[in-house]
């Protein structure tokens, strides 16, 4: 194996079939850089995928890729997660995936703290089944393919990811790689279940926040900036201290709301917590000392249970 | 001399400890050297709704529960006399079904109600029992606090009535408790003493149904053991290292058997948010190269089947669904009986895909077939569902050996190991045609074994395409696996014809009728001179269809038992051998066949011409 990892050794040789001008294809590019910063063999690492444009992503990945089921991708990452703790495990999805149909998953994954990666595409379209509205798409907006304006409201995913418990909470950009890919890398760094919402344009179908709209302003300017340009610091200190992991959540909570002529762009929490795998090896120290898929279970003994039936 | 075979029916208010009542006397009566058939029937409700437990004791070790009690311990009124205060009242008490000498054992409070001229009743004071047995203690004033004792004064009431060895049960009482709590059993003993010199002395004189005194056994006790701890067992004999579930009945006491073991075993265990989510881990899990497993019921089934199609259009080994069937549609009859999930499980998703259907018919079933489902689906790589109705969920019986030193090896099924290439680009081929069906499996972390999976249709290297001859090639490859399957597997794991080869009648059923079935083979040969024989069949899917064609183009008559309306096992073998049974009798009340129901039905469809009976539970 070739000693030094550029982001060419994470391509696939698959045939990429978005759209041209895809913000898609600045998410996939990120992500083979982020593995290549992080120095990770392909074969350690595992890319997992809902339903969807974005659900092709895998495929175009030189790495494990499993192209799952609408909205169901953190339960199937999440079990090949605890079943080898030491793959590096990514999830993807789009924003109907992940907070439509994905909702209840989105949810409750924030509450085991599963060291993964979650990345969802945020582009507030569904774009394979032709346009209609996403979950993210605010109320009253009407994209071009839509019949009619949106009556349902958009949620914010950002505040959802803070409140349900992701101890990483990024937002990155697609048509900025090389920052998202900064983004992507931290969030693997980061032990622990990390999400990262990515504002992603799609050219196809929504005419709304395409790249021209979120490069300029009324006044001019991006609308995107960096939370760390501007002293933002979203990282938990003490995580013992329940005041200061309260004020960040907060803290994030409100800078999520912040959209329109601004938006922000970077992590806006992170707190060093215990993973799901931690409380696994408290209950069981083997689980922390090997795979579980690399524990031979041959010899078990099961006696002692069937001297409790007797 | 002593009578041997009786059944004891306990039956109270439900969370009132009527099972560690039930379970306490079963138990010592298994290790006193009986054999023991005990069967639960409850509500779903955590409180105060009608439970009983129906526990048969004797020498034989019958398959199957008896309508008729010998003895009855009423925790309450209505154990004994019904629901008073129903709309549409259904349940008339369980006095009526005291034989001619049984005995009721109740609270002299309580009235008993109507009940035949030859039942002997034995009212007990309860509770002042209880505070005579505090009486001296640290607890001495909290019998109100401690009401549920009274529960161990009734048995211990009842078990001078059999002539049970008393210490028997005191010894079981005290094993409940250890520790800190160890005085509450001895409390226990006491009062269970208390009960038991209450009907000895005014009572139990000429009683008819005591047992025998039997030899305990040599050696370790046999075990008493029901459904979910035998699948529990098997799957961790096969080396799960994966358990997935979302809270159902009856699939939760499996569930919860493993979730206690997660430390002596190292297994994880996860609860998850909703069935969807446990059956994906599950999937992810066999994916990453554990042995994984997910159980659930109907309800629950009906969630996992996306999970099911994915795991079988990718090919995954495993995972292993254990399906508990209870009382359907939709939440039906979440506590009670039926096999009405069969016709289901066999088509459990959208599209053509393979999955093996197994079904076993008691607890040594369940541990040899939730075993060996792990091997099948490493081998074929496919999903594997075992179908286990409800009664064997809540049957305890008594069992020398599960057979666990008689079971097959591991099988992991092909696997990919390292090329020399090393971690050269996209030379292995995951869904490989070209080398049969199966195609040797990596898993995430293996160097060299990269490849990609997709519920889409897919090239061998796992991309997606729509290509015509390659849907072609890997739908056949998929399908085909159910052939293969089909070879390979021993021909006697797919069906057992019980009983003589050549037989008049021919009795046809599946799941947790098997015990019930023998015993009617056995006492129909006896009382009735009729020769009969039983067609199980085990494996549903792939089908048997060539073998049980065989047996049945030479059986004279055929009988179908189900407990569905419509009789699915029998539309199975119509669809597939082109056969239809004769007869059938059906059951759909949300309880098991009793022993009698069982033979009234056979003696009437053998006097009878063809046709379907349907036969209810007189009572409960």
């Amino acid at each position: 194996m070739a000693t030094v990892l550029t982001p060419r050794d994470y391509k696939s040789d698959v045939h990429i079939n978005w759209c041209p001008g895809c913000g898609d294809f600045g998410i996939v590019n990120a992500i083979q850089m982020a593995l290549a910063e992080l120095k990770l063999p392909p074969h350690r690492v595992a890319v997992f995928s809902g339903i969807g444009c974005s659900g092709k992503t895998p495929h175009y990945i030189h790495a494990y890729g499993y192209h799952t089921l609408h909205g169901r991708v953190l339960p199937v990452a999440t079990g090949a997660k605890l079943s080898n703790k030491d793959l590096t495990v990514l999830a993807v999805g789009g924003d109907g995936d992940g907070y439509g149909i994905g909702s209840g998953y989105f949810v409750n994954s924030g509450r085991r703290n599963v060291d993964i990666t979650y990345i969802v595409f945020n582009n507030s379209v569904y774009g394979l089944t032709k346009g209609q509205g996403s979950p993210t798409l605010k109320k009253g907006l009407r994209t071009k393919s839509m019949p009619e304006a949106a009556i349902q409201d958009g949620i914010n995913p950002l505040a959802l990811a803070v409140s349900s418990g992701y101890t990483f909470v990024a937002r990155g950009f697609a048509l900025d790689p090389r920052g998202l890919a900064g983004l992507i890398a931290a969030g693997v760094r980061h032990r622990g279940s990390s999400f990262i919402d990515v504002l992603q344009t799609c050219p196809t179908y929504n005419d709304l926040y395409t790249a021209e709209w979120y490069n300029h302003t009324q006044a001019g300017g991006p609308r995107l900036y960096r939370l760390a340009e501007t002293g933002y610091d979203g990282k938990v200190k003490d995580p013992a201290d329940a005041d200061e992991v309260v004020a960040k959540k907060v803290q994030a909570i409100a800078k999520s709301y912040e959209w329109g002529e601004k938006i922000p762009v970077g992590v806006y929490y992170e707190v060093d917590l215990p993973t799901y795998e931690d409380a696994l090896a408290d209950r069981n120290p083997r689980y922390g000392q090997e795979a579980l898929v690399d524990t031979d279970f041959a010899d078990r003994d099961v006696d002692p249970l069937l001297d409790a039936l007797r | 001399m002593g009578h041997d075979d009786l059944t004891w029916l306990i039956g109270g208010p439900q969370g009132g400890g009527i099972n560690a009542a039930a379970e306490g006397f079963a138990k010592a009566a298994t290790r006193a050297g009986y054999r023991v058939i005990a069967n639960i029937e409850y509500h779903s409700n955590i409180m105060g709704e009608h439970s009983y437990y129906r526990v048969r004791v004797g020498q034989d070790g019958r398959r199957n529960v008896s309508e008729r009690v010998h003895v009855l311990v009423a925790l309450d009124d209505e154990t004994l006399v019904g629901e008073r205060h129903a709309a549409f009242p259904g349940f008339k008490g369980h006095v009526q079904e005291v034989v001619p000498g049984g005995a009721v054992v109740f609270d002299g409070n309580d009235d008993p109600g109507e009940h035949g001229d030859d039942v002997l009743l034995c009212p007990v004071p309860y509770l002042e029992l209880l505070e005579q047995a505090l009486k001296g203690s640290s607890r001495e004033g909290q019998a109100a606090r401690l009401k549920v004792m009274t529960n161990v004064v009734a048995v211990g009431a009842s078990l001078a009535l059999m002539d049970f060895d008393l210490p028997r049960y005191q010894d079981s009482l005290r094993a409940e408790f250890g520790g800190r709590r160890a005085d509450l059993g001895e409390l226990n003993a006491k009062a269970a003493a208390l009960g038991y010199e209450y009907v000895r002395e005014r009572f139990a004189d000429g009683f008819a149904f005591r047992l025998p005194r039997v030899a305990p056994p040599k050696g370790r006790a046999p075990l008493f053991i029901r459904g979910p701890q035998a699948a529990a067992i098997g799957k961790l004999k096969a080396g799960l290292g994966f358990q997935s579930y979302y809270p159902i009945s009856p699939a939760t006491d499996e569930n919860v058997y493993l979730e206690a073991h997660q430390r002596d075993q190292g297994l994880v265990v996860v609860q998850t948010e909703d069935e969807i989510s446990a059956i994906n881990m599950a999937v992810g899990a066999a994916h990453a190269g554990v042995r994984s497993s997910t159980s659930t019921s109907g309800p629950g089934l009906s969630l996992m089947v996306e999970g099911l199609g994915f795991a079988a259009m990718t090919e995954a080994a495993g995972p292993v669904l254990v399906l508990w069937s209870r009382g359907g549609p939709s939440t039906g009859l979440p506590t009670r009986q039926e096999q009405a999930d069969l016709r289901f499980a066999l088509q459990p998703g959208h599209g053509e895909f393979p999955h093996l259907l197994v079904a076993p018919g008691d607890v040594h079933e369940i541990v040899r077939d939730a075993y060996e489902a792990f091997n099948w689906a490493d081998r074929y790589q496919m999903p594997v569902l075992v179908l286990v109705d409800k009664a064997l969920g809540t049957t305890y019986v008594t069992t020398d050996d599960l057979g666990l030193d008689r079971l097959p090896p591991i099988d992991r099924g092909a696997r990919f190991h390292e090329s020399a290439n090393g971690n050269a680009k996209e030379d292995y081929l995951r869904y490989d045609f070209s080398e049969g069906n199966v195609t040797p499996r990596s898993v995430p972390g293996q160097a060299g074994g990269i490849y990609w999976s997709t519920t889409d249709e897919h090239d061998p290297r796992g991309h997606i395409t729509e290509d015509a001859e390659n849907r072609i090639r890997m739908q056949e490859k998929r399908m085909g696996k159910l052939d293969l399957a089909l070879r390979e597997i021993p021909a006697d794991r797919f069906l057992t014809l019980h009983g003589p080869k050549n037989a008049d009648i021919t009795i046809v059923g599946w799941g947790s009728t098997k015990g019930p079935i023998l015993d009617a083979l056995e006492i129909l040969a006896r009382e009735d001179k009729v020769k009969a024989n039983f067609l199980q069949v085990r494996i549903m899917r792939p089908f048997p269809a060539d073998a049980v064609a065989a047996i049945l183009r030479a059986a004279k008559k055929t009988v179908l038992v189900e407990c569905n309306y419509t009789g699915q096992l029998g539309l199975l073998i119509r669809e597939q051998t082109g056969i239809a049974l004769d007869q059938s009798i059906v059951k759909y009340d949300g309880r098991p066949f009793s022993e009698e129901e069982l033979l009234d039905g056979l003696r009437h469809v053998i006097a009878e011409g063809p046709g379907r009976l349907m036969v209810s539970h007189r009572l409960g």
